[in-house]
């Protein structure tokens, strides 16, 4: 097997962007990468035990829309909720793992995930409603494995 | 003709889920076995190329039969 070695930096925490964490992480994993994420920002909305991630049009212009809104439109209440669950439809239809099995196979594959300390405590978030196995650290902690990565990656 | 040890049928998954459920099924057998696999993401052939020549399982066969995939995969 390979000893190759993947750090990804995930900042995001929309359904959309969810996805290549996670999917590149199990994936390296399959291939024998030692992989670790760092999460940061709204990244760390991805290490709740309970998913709760939607995805939204609004300043995305480049979404592709079933049919033309204008953005006014989009920015509705309910809005949100709904382009969310038509694109979990659409991903199911399509074959696409969720992001929940993408995630604990992840877990499986003894990818390491490190919540930054710093915007845990900017945003007040409770470390205790992350899923098991996550390490609190901060820049350091990351460049401790990223220094000797082969691949780094900033999502 | 069974010229294999196990099958996977991953029809209907999408990329990266084909590749994830061989390793897990490749995991759990025996050196030189055989995983058949099946598979209908037309990103599987590159993916499984990439996937034998980085984990050192053997792609021993490759074929596309009536819109669906077919891999032969020999665990190293």
């Amino acid at each position: 097997m390979s000893d190759k070695k993947l750090a990804i930096i995930a900042t995001k925490g929309t359904l959309d962007w969810a996805y290549p964490p996670f999917i590149l992480a199990s994936t390296a994993a399959a291939l024998g990468y030692e992989v670790e994420i760092f999460f940061t920002f709204y990244g760390l909305k991805l290490l709740e035990k309970k998913l709760n991630v939607q995805v939204t049009s609004v300043g995305n212009p480049g979404m592709p829309m079933p049919m033309p809104m204008p953005v006014l439109l989009q920015a509705l209440p309910g809005m949100q909720g709904m382009m969310t669950a038509m694109m979990k439809a659409k991903m199911k239809k399509k074959g696409v793992a969720s992001l929940e099995e993408l995630r604990s196979l992840c877990v499986e594959a003894e990818v390491k995930m490190i919540a930054c300390q710093m915007t845990v405590d900017l945003f007040d978030m409770d470390s205790s409603n992350f899923i098991d196995g996550v390490e609190l650290g901060g820049a350091a902690t990351l460049f401790e494995f990223a220094g000797e990565a082969d691949v780094s990656l900033f999502i | 003709m069974a010229d294999f040890d196990q099958e996977l049928d991953a029809s209907g998954l999408n990329c990266p889920l084909p590749i994830l459920r061989a390793k897990k099924t490749l995991a759990g057998m025996e050196s030189q076995q055989v995983l058949h696999i099946i598979a209908t993401d037309p990103g599987a052939i590159k993916d499984f190329e990439a996937f034998a020549k980085q984990t050192g399982n053997e792609l021993l066969d490759s074929k596309e039969e009536g819109g669906k995939f077919f891999f032969m995969i020999k665990k190293s």
